[in-house]
């Protein structure tokens, strides 16, 4: 561990005390340590052609930073640590960075505007094969991708995802932007993680000021986070029931995550949590009358939506759907650094609210939901483990709130710094980096969603599945366009 | 009761009721989801709107796929007149016309599926190659269960034995009726692409199987296509209600009113399977075609027993 600075989840440091390594150190580094059961939060290029890893220890809750020069090119991780494969794709389309031997070097989104959607497929040759191209203009109201696939009849033989329709530049404009703005962006960048976004930019921006939030504002954050939790994990049972056809749940579990987006608004005015976080705590605190107000809704809604919920459970035609369709096996999961629902749908437990637990998790711990299976039941089952304990959680919190402030003032960044925040979203783990100048202003800011872990996955998950089952498996990863294509 | 004007009247009431039939698949299932629903008269209003809409066609499209919505329409137009509704006699029939109407239904399932290929898109492929495996597997087991009911009545023309079946041969042959209803609300579900085989709400068009043949088809192609599969469930269902419910004996009014009822209750248990079960895995609809062939073989070993 000596080519590496170990911190903690929240935490900050001198940038000039993170190793810089010999680029084939740096790579041997990483890759061992993989090797040893770490896996990549974030692996990104900064200005000045440096390469900046942050490496995550899911059992002792630690990240490791380490960092290296490279000129134009460097030996490719990829081919030994299938987790890098995005990040370095990434790395080249910003920076011209080139990997060597790289098994699939392209842009992850399309930098050159006037070729949007144009790009090489991946292609299985043969007479019985055909190619089914889908997207990004979709038949439902969803965000913009492409897949194409790469069939044997019903069979899917290979399935690559080309994303990038949503691209905005978000990274960019926070580097050039006005900081007063940043936290809108946060707020948009993955419009139905709102407060995960923001809790992360907020830590983040709270290291690197040394700013302390009070005990009120952890607690109102870890409130909101889990009620984001639920509106989203509810929304997506109602949509895995409707991709089966099957109606009761779906329609209920749509009426039921309006429900959920209600006791956000009743906590900031907003369904989704808009203006709520803030660096500092929350703008706004809540008071008695919320709180019996929340107290009731939440016991309404989770008595409609354990209702729902267990028809899927209780109705065989549902299982047989769910069972054994797009399986991801655990090493997969652990070869591609997959996060959030589908990894501890593989039994792997990667939760950053238990394993790097910040804010209100440091007090009150969440115990990790898994599952064994691997497959759509499983990534089903994990939502509503997840739903049942945030419910618990959001009980007995809003029953020992703290008195006292929810906003301390933060006061200008430290310059020369480094900081990295985890937030356990809805979808799984958030990561965002912060590196500041000479005069604190901010150098270089890296969000990872955990759809940019994840896109991979599907993809394996649905080798040797039936075509027709691509929008149930999809469905039951739910990732976001827009928090990959940034 | 043979006179021509009442037996205009079955046809007719086909063209007029059958659209209702979509209404109230979508009001009960709206109900088990506990939603108000769409209007029970909304398929009317959407043919309306149809017709009065300009069509696309794609240039990759040749005359098939501009035939094919009309010869569907003009084939269950011409199905519609050899289904008796209150075990009457229908507007045309003679011996053998059991065949004439499969192989019409065969005619409309070849000119969807041509029409669906000739627009080369992969998804329309798809749901053709889909359509063309589970009518495959469908149609034998239609043709078995007509055949063991047209040997246990003796007849073979559908108006002669539905009119057969009085309630002594359904007390008598109540076996073989059962495994023919069976097997008929089998091949209702797939042919109308219905859950548990297809999803005809679903926007997901990698997993459809009838709705994605036409998704190229706009305008009044598109009403002619939405009439036609309405006529088809109307048909389907007068069939199995016809088969299932027996000439009570008090003439040609009551047993038409009764058929209707019946057809009208068919479509609330659709609904109904619909609220209850989750589509099948495409891999499985065989699997759930095959039940209905050993219903239909069922009904064959019990008529020749007999």
């Amino acid at each position: 561990m000596e080519n590496m600075l170990k911190i903690y989840n929240c935490g900050v440091n001198d940038f000039k005390n993170v190793p810089c390594l010999d680029i084939l150190k740096f790579r041997q580094t990483i890759i061992e340590q993989v090797n040893s059961g770490l896996r990549i939060a974030t692996l990104f290029a900064m200005p000045a052609d440096k390469l900046v890893c942050v490496l995550a220890d899911d059992t002792n809750g630690s990240l490791y930073l380490l960092s290296s020069k490279v000129s134009k090119s460097y030996p490719s991780l990829t081919p030994a640590c299938p987790q890098a494969h995005l990040f370095e794709r990434e790395i080249a389309e910003q920076f011209s960075i080139i990997p060597q031997g790289h098994p699939w070097l392209k842009p992850v989104r399309f930098p050159d505007s006037s070729l949007i959607g144009i790009t090489d497929f991946f292609k299985v040759a043969g007479s019985e094969i055909h190619e089914v191209a889908v997207g990004p203009v979709h038949a439902g109201i969803i965000e913009s991708g492409h897949f194409r696939f790469q069939c044997n009849g019903e069979n899917v033989f290979h399935l690559e995802i080309s994303l990038g329709y949503q691209h905005r530049g978000i990274e960019k404009a926070i580097r050039s932007g006005e900081q007063k703005r940043l936290i809108h962006y946060m707020e948009t960048l993955a419009g139905d993680t709102t407060i995960g976004h923001s809790l992360a930019y907020s830590q983040v921006m709270e290291s690197l000021s040394n700013c302390y939030v009070p005990a009120r504002a952890n607690i109102i954050r870890a409130i909101a986070l889990e009620l984001e939790r639920l509106a989203n994990h509810t929304g997506d049972l109602g949509a895995l029931a409707g991709d089966v056809g099957y109606l009761p749940t779906s329609s209920f579990c749509g009426r039921i995550r309006g429900d959920f987006l209600n006791m956000t608004a009743v906590l900031c005015g907003n369904r989704f949590g808009r203006g709520l976080v803030s660096p500092g705590g929350v703008n706004y605190d809540i008071d008695n009358s919320n709180i019996s107000d929340l107290k009731q809704r939440i016991k309404a809604a989770f008595k409609d939506v354990s209702n729902a919920v267990n028809l899927l459970w209780e109705t065989p035609s549902v299982l047989d759907r769910f069972d054994d369709t797009g399986v991801l096996t655990q090493k997969d999961c652990i070869d591609l650094g997959v996060v959030g629902v589908p990894a501890k749908a593989c039994g792997l437990e990667r939760d950053a609210r238990f394993n790097f637990a910040s804010g209100a998790y440091q007090f009150s711990q969440i115990p990790i939901s898994t599952w064994d299976t691997g497959d759509v039941f499983a990534r089903a089952y994990i939502r509503w483990l997840e739903i049942q304990k945030s419910v618990n959680f959001i009980e007995n919190e809003l029953e020992n709130l703290p008195d006292g402030q929810t906003l301390s003032n933060p006061s200008a960044l430290a310059a020369n710094k480094i900081a990295v925040s985890l937030v356990e979203g809805w979808r799984g783990e958030i990561c965002h980096t912060a590196i500041t100048g000479n005069n604190g202003q901010l150098l270089h800011y890296k969000i990872v969603d955990p759809s940019f872990h994840n896109w991979p996955a599907i993809a394996i998950a649905l080798r040797n599945q039936q075509i027709s089952d691509f929008p149930l498996c999809n469905k039951s990863f739910n990732l976001s366009y827009c928090g990959h294509d940034l | 009761m043979d006179n021509i004007s009442i037996r205009i009247i079955q046809p007719i009431l086909a063209l007029i009721l059958s659209p209702l039939l979509f209404g109230i698949i979508n009001r009960t299932k709206a109900f088990f989801a506990g939603r108000k629903g769409q209007p029970l008269f909304q398929t009317y209003f959407d043919l309306w709107k149809l017709v009065h809409k300009g069509v696309v066609y794609s240039k990759t499209t040749g005359w098939i796929f501009r035939a094919g919505p009309i010869i569907n329409l003009s084939a269950i137009l011409l199905i519609t007149l050899f289904i008796p509704l209150g075990h009457s006699k229908a507007v045309i029939f003679f011996d053998g016309d059991i065949f004439l109407v499969i192989y019409l239904f065969a005619l409309i399932r070849f000119f969807t599926i041509i029409a669906a290929l000739d627009t080369g898109s992969s998804f329309e492929g798809m749901g053709a190659s889909r359509e063309a495996q589970f009518s495959a597997l469908t149609e034998p087991a239609l043709f078995l269960a007509l055949a063991a009911i047209a040997c246990g009545t003796g007849k073979l023309s559908l108006s002669e034995i539905l009119v057969s079946i009085t309630s002594k041969f359904w007390l008598s042959h109540i076996s073989i009726i059962l495994f023919v209803a069976a097997t008929l609300i089998i091949v209702l579900l797939t042919e109308n692409a219905r859950i548990p085989v297809d999803d005809p709400n679903t926007h997901l068009e990698l997993t459809m199987i009838h709705e994605v043949m036409v998704l190229d088809s706009s305008g009044p192609d598109f009403a002619f296509i939405v009439f036609a599969s309405a006529l088809k469930l109307w048909v389907f269902t007068a069939l199995f209600a016809g088969v299932l419910i027996p000439d009570i004996g008090f003439g040609f009014w009551p047993n038409l009113g009764i058929c209707v009822l019946a057809v009208l209750c068919v479509s609330v248990v659709v609904g109904i399977i619909e609220s209850c079960i989750a589509r099948l895995k495409l891999l499985f609809v065989p699997h759930f075609i095959f039940i209905a062939t050993v219903f239909a073989v069922l009904a064959m070993v019990f008529v020749l027993r007999k």
